[in-house]
């Protein structure tokens, strides 16, 4: 429905599949059932976390996935992970439908497939030694037993830029961004091919954030580790990323090389996204055009109808309330850079509706 | 004349473990319609220094000046800091969430605070009164809104709500406490812009605490970064991004991920904060600072001028002339610690060349 790059097959046998191609998702739905009030609540509606979303992440490559709070980015990674079933559509890894597997089944692709999440505090079990925090993957899959666990473990701390002799510390004796190296050990336990990160730095003061990002870097060119990298702030994307994901309200906005929609958004929401995140840079900011938008994200209970962004954007028409645009290469981009707009931003347009306040 | 003036300001806190000192001898004034950044990383004491300012600290040792209109903020009774206290000085926090009532209705809350400053308004009056506020900041529909509990606004219109409240009494400073660590990018963008024009109509001083770089540039007249409970520099907004003279500075700059080099490796600043109970000797940041020097390791650098002239300060023992992200200026920094450094400074130098960007130790 939404990618023209798939050819909307959904068929048994996954066209297409590359040697490049780790993961592709197609057309993945994800429904969350709103009960009803009373004791036994029947299902009233559904929240339409995500609908309809199809990507691909490529061997060694990251894939940054943006989109603001509620947009469904980290539904749509605990589906790939299969921490949660998906509604509809598929995941494939390797070319492999992992969809819904049963718990055996699933198993050894969750070896491949680990996740580092935001909050270095919560993740993290207080009441654990960190060396059976990191040592935990090898327990539960059965790899690695007594003091060779123990070598593996120190290893692995060594690896990530901590004290393996802290090996007995708990979580708490740990700075924030050591907690966050620490997530990191235990996502790489397992040699994985794919790491979901999910705001793994958005907890972390930037002096940290860029210690911790060129780890992220560092450990995907010694292990050729392909990263989905989710984040709310877009200079981290952008520095991290090899192709981009816009998310809105559960569908997929644009995609494309991080240059293209950085540079080139034809999105409209994606130029909105990108005028508004703050720059370091006093000149740049007071340059920019920003495009406010008007309201706020509307409710994925009732996503609006036609293109989910029409009530808020500035180039809207009548047909963007009916037709749902499919997400498609436009004119004049490169065949990588999908859009699902009626209206894509031409090079040049302005898009503020309302001037930049006055400069002092 | 400026409206806040705050000289040696120094906040400690005892506690079992020994004395934290989370400011040091701060100063720093804010004029009437601008707005000072206060920069930092976690810990650096930006919130407890504005906190200690509304005698928000309890437990808290003050000492030092804080000359708010004529009255000296440190020391100030309950009752007459009660009627300062949002009238006079609003606040802004970063969660509204958790600074709003959940059980009560917004605009309640905000008939409240005009309430309690002034008792000749009545209950129907103040909600009026927010009904007027809450259209003013660019809720929608404010006449439903306004009997809408907190829950059943979004973060962005929470936030607004709550500078509805701040705004409500026509202080003449606000206080912005990470009013937008919290929201999303076009979010922030729509309270940004709020917080300017609301400043602009009513030439409110504004004091905005952040650890993003991106917010102060957008909005700042001047900047402080803080290191470590103390001020690492002090200047005009562009100064700071386009003229650092501190390490600490020059290190936050360049630790930020930039469009212009997307893709290329990032220059972490070595190490994480100090614990603020068993601060490094002499300057507090000698321990991660490419550039340590002799005197760094003894010595505690006050602010002093740097650059050209004007209100550019820095307290850093490196050339007053060394500003700037250019070749050459990395040249002069270059031969000031060629000089400055023997013995026990090249062994720290030493330790953070030897693991650029690895956090150190554990705290504990």
């Amino acid at each position: 429905m939404t990618d023209s790059l798939a050819g909307n097959a959904v068929s048994d046998a996954p066209p297409d599949m590359s040697d490049d191609t780790l993961v592709r998702v197609d057309n993945l739905v994800k429904y969350f059932p709103v009960k009803g009030s009373g004791m036994i609540g029947r299902t009233v509606s559904h929240v339409q976390a995500v609908d309809g979303v199809s990507l691909t992440v490529k061997r060694g490559q990251t894939l940054g996935l943006v989109g603001e709070t509620g947009c469904g980015k980290s539904t749509l990674a605990r589906c790939i992970a299969g921490l949660i079933p998906a509604t509809s559509g598929k995941v494939y890894f390797e070319g492999k439908d992992i969809t819904n597997l049963p718990r055996g089944t699933m198993r050894p692709y969750r070896r491949e497939i680990q996740m580092i999440f935001q909050d270095p505090y919560g993740s993290l079990n207080p009441r654990r030694r960190v060396g059976s925090i990191i040592g935990e993957p090898f327990a539960i899959h059965k790899t690695a037993t007594g003091p060779q666990r123990k070598k593996a473990v120190q290893d692995l701390m060594e690896r990530v830029g901590l004290n393996p002799e802290h090996y007995n510390r708990f979580p708490a004796e740990f700075s924030g961004g050591q907690r966050q190296r620490i997530g990191v050990a235990r996502a790489l336990a397992l040699r994985p091919k794919l790491i979901i990160c999910d705001e793994p730095v958005s907890a972390l003061d930037v002096s940290i954030q860029a210690q911790v990002l060129n780890l992220l870097a560092d450990l995907q060119d010694d292990f050729g580790l392909s990263y989905l990298f989710i984040a709310h702030d877009l200079e981290v994307v952008r520095h991290v990323s090899d192709a981009v994901t816009v998310m809105y309200l559960g569908r997929v906005a644009e995609f494309g090389p991080g240059d293209q929609v950085y540079d080139h958004a034809r999105h409209p929401y994606s130029a909105a996204l990108l005028s508004a995140a703050p720059a370091a840079d006093p000149d740049a900011a007071a340059a920019r055009q920003r495009i406010i938008l008007t309201g706020d994200v509307p409710s994925p209970i009732n996503p609006p109808s036609g293109c989910r962004f029409h009530p808020r954007c500035p180039k809207a028409q009548d047909r963007c309330g009916i037709d749902e645009p499919a997400l498609e290469s436009k004119a004049g981009d490169p065949i990588t850079h999908l859009t699902a707009c009626h209206f894509p931003v031409e090079t040049g347009e302005v898009l503020a509706r309302a001037d930049r306040r006055e400069q002092r | 004349m400026s409206l806040l003036e705050v000289t040696d300001l120094r906040v400690s806190f005892p506690t079992a473990d020994g004395v934290v000192q989370a400011v040091r001898g701060v100063s720093f004034s804010v004029e009437p319609g601008r707005t000072l950044g206060i920069v930092g990383e976690s810990g650096s004491g930006k919130t407890v220094l504005t906190q200690s300012l509304l005698g928000l600290t309890p437990g808290g040792q003050i000492s030092g000046q804080a000359m708010f209109d004529g009255v000296n903020l440190v020391g100030l009774g309950t009752k007459e800091m009660q009627r300062i206290r949002g009238k006079e000085i609003a606040v802004i926090f970063q969660d509204p969430l958790t600074s709003l009532h959940p059980l009560y209705k917004v605009g309640w809350q905000i008939s409240e605070m005009i309430r309690a400053h002034d008792k000749s308004v009545t209950k129907a009056q103040g909600i009026e009164r927010a009904t007027e506020l809450l259209g003013r900041v660019g809720i929608p529909r404010p006449r439903e809104r306004v009997n809408d509990y907190p829950h059943q606004f979004s973060g962005g219109m929470r936030q607004r709500a709550m500078i509805a409240m701040a705004i409500s009494l026509s202080p003449k400073l606000i206080i912005a406490d990470e009013p937008t660590t919290a929201l999303d990018a076009t979010v922030q963008a729509q309270i940004l812009d709020l917080l300017l024009r609301l400043q602009q109509e009513s030439d409110t001083a504004l004091l905005m605490i952040t650890h993003d770089l991106g917010v102060v540039a957008d909005i700042a007249d001047n900047v402080m970064v803080m290191y470590a409970g103390r001020a690492a520099e002090k200047a005009s907004k562009r100064d700071i991004f386009y003229e650092p003279h501190h390490p600490y500075t020059k290190g936050l700059l360049e630790s930020i991920p930039h469009s212009s080099a997307a893709g290329e490796r990032l220059r972490p600043i070595t190490g994480q904060p100090p614990s603020l109970i068993n601060l490094p000797s002499g300057c507090a940041f000698h321990p991660r600072c490419a550039y340590v020097m002799d005197r760094c390791l003894g010595d505690q650098p006050n602010l002093i001028p740097v650059g050209d002239a004007g209100e550019h300060r820095s307290a850093c023992y490196l050339p007053a002339a060394a500003i700037g992200l250019s070749e050459q200026v990395e040249e002069l920094r270059k031969q000031a610690v060629e000089m400055g450094r023997s013995g026990a400074s090249a062994k720290v130098a030493e330790a953070i060349a030897a693991a650029p960007e690895s956090e150190g130790s554990v705290i504990a």
